[in-house]
């Protein structure tokens, strides 16, 4: 709960994003030390909402931006963007190292619009780098019949179990997952060729 | 003993080099940017290295259980390359941005006409966005170009004690002091400030004002010489109280002056980015 200065701040900001005033992306870029880091997150949601950033809009603000304002980004594309312009913004965000980042961008605009190729790596990447597959939205029901990713997933135990290494909790988790029978509701873009 | 290390480029160091640094007490530092060795030809390569001070490098430290925050700017030696200064345009949108705690590295190196006009003109940045000024003072020709960095700094709207000049030695630190400036010192292996000369001004000269930073880069430098400098400073009779102001308290009101230092870092194990880099890259 903001109060005082900070939320006197971010009432402005608000308004200026609302009326989509030059000053509004500079609000998204230092919201977070207006608002304390632990509200930095929310109240740039808010300011995206706010402005109902595009596309575009989201593009730039993630290539201008900082880890932060990039996880904002990454955040928010689910509630923003309906159609699949933003995949490009997850890819990128799945070729970093940084955690906090791919962590964000399995969210539920990866789970709706990422290929299963690139879903089934970033899900990897989870494993291998320590993030909590609860961080990644949709997991039951992409992993639901993915005879692929359940190969995926014993490969990369048994290379872990080779060397001598522990297999990271989730993996056999996820793995029980696989098994499931596919639900019909999902939507997930097929396989390219 | 927490150590600040008010002056280190990461992006040429090692993890070892950030255990080693925690394990001698280095919580925090400011990473400036500079000059990487092999010469920039584009403001891309810069906008590359200024998003890497903001995000990888502080995501590294993050792990070793180390602050960083960054200081950027056109360098001093790059402020004579017609290819980079276009990056000057760039650097109000960097300068936003909440891990920038200082405009810096620069000042000059050659003393041309361009490093004045840089000079001057990242001055002018600094106090436009509210923040202080890490200035080089040259290796080359030192006391005329702290002579001529001093003039700049009082003719430049930024107040001098909101600037800090570094790599300062015995030929310098008296009129960089009578400027009202920061004093930064940096101590290396061979050249530069060495241990004991440090221990000598400290006690010459007092305190106040007064940072020590390692500098360590990819030369030859030593990225624990900070916490070497503390030692010294024991065993030479100063008090805890003393280390700790010069050590922490110095820089961390230096770099205060931006309002966006934050010393509060969660432990490494809290962060669920906890072991991508202990565990090795892909």
């Amino acid at each position: 709960m903001l109060t005082g200065t900070a939320r006197t701040w971010l009432d402005s900001a608000l308004a200026d994003a609302a009326a989509r005033t030059p000053a509004w992306e500079s609000h998204f870029v230092t919201a977070g030390r207006h608002c304390g880091p632990t509200h930095a997150d929310s109240a740039r949601a808010l300011l995206l909402r706010a402005a109902a950033a595009d596309p575009a809009t989201l593009t730039r603000l993630y290539h201008h931006g900082a880890t932060a304002e990039r996880r904002a980004v990454l955040l928010a594309l689910a509630s923003l963007v309906p159609g699949p312009e933003a995949v490009p913004l997850v890819e990128d965000a799945l070729r970093t190292h940084d955690t906090t980042l791919v962590a964000a961008a399995l969210g539920p605009y990866a789970a709706t619009h990422l290929t299963p190729h690139a879903w089934r790596h970033g899900l990897l990447k989870c494993l291998f780098t320590g993030v909590p597959v609860t961080a990644v939205a949709g997991l039951a029901e992409r992993s639901a019949g993915d005879t692929e990713l359940a190969r995926m997933l014993t490969d990369h135990a048994a290379e872990l179990t080779a060397a001598g290494r522990p297999v990271p909790t989730d993996l056999p988790r996820v793995l029980a997952l696989t098994a499931a029978t596919v639900m019909a509701t999902a939507t997930a873009p097929v396989e390219e060729s | 003993m927490r150590v600040f290390d008010p002056h280190i480029h990461m992006t040429s160091r090692t993890t070892d080099d950030y255990q080693a640094m925690h394990d001698a007490g280095v919580r925090a530092l400011v990473e400036p940017s500079f000059w990487l060795g092999q010469p920039r030809t584009s403001p891309a390569s810069f906008l590359d290295y200024f998003d890497s001070l903001l995000g990888w490098e502080p995501f590294r430290a993050a792990q070793y259980g180390i602050a960083h925050h960054c200081a950027l700017a056109l360098n001093p030696k790059e402020a004579n390359d017609p290819r980079c200064t276009p990056v000057l345009d760039a650097l109000p949108r960097y300068l936003a941005k909440d891990g920038v705690v200082a405009v810096g590295e620069i000042g000059y190196d050659s003393l041309t006409p361009a490093e004045d006009t840089a000079l001057a003109a990242q001055l002018q940045l600094a106090a436009d966005h509210d923040l202080p000024a890490l200035v080089h003072t040259p290796h080359r020709d030192k006391l005329t170009g702290l002579r001529r960095t001093i003039d700049v700094v009082r003719e430049s709207a930024l107040a001098p004690d909101r600037v800090l000049l570094d790599h300062l030695n015995e030929t310098t630190v008296k009129e960089a002091a009578d400027s009202g400036a920061w004093l930064g010192f940096s101590v290396y292996p061979d050249t530069k400030m060495d241990v004991d000369r440090m221990v000598t001004i400290l006690r010459n000269h007092g305190t106040a004002r007064v940072l020590v930073n390692s500098a360590a880069d990819w030369g030859r430098s030593d990225p624990l010489k900070t916490r070497a400098v503390g030692d010294a400073m024991l065993a030479a009779g100063f008090t805890d109280d003393d280390v700790d102001q010069v050590l922490w308290r110095n820089p961390v009101a230096f770099y205060g002056l931006s309002g966006r230092l934050r010393l509060d870092l969660p432990s490494p194990q809290d962060l669920h980015e906890g072991n991508s880099l202990l565990r090795g890259g892909e």
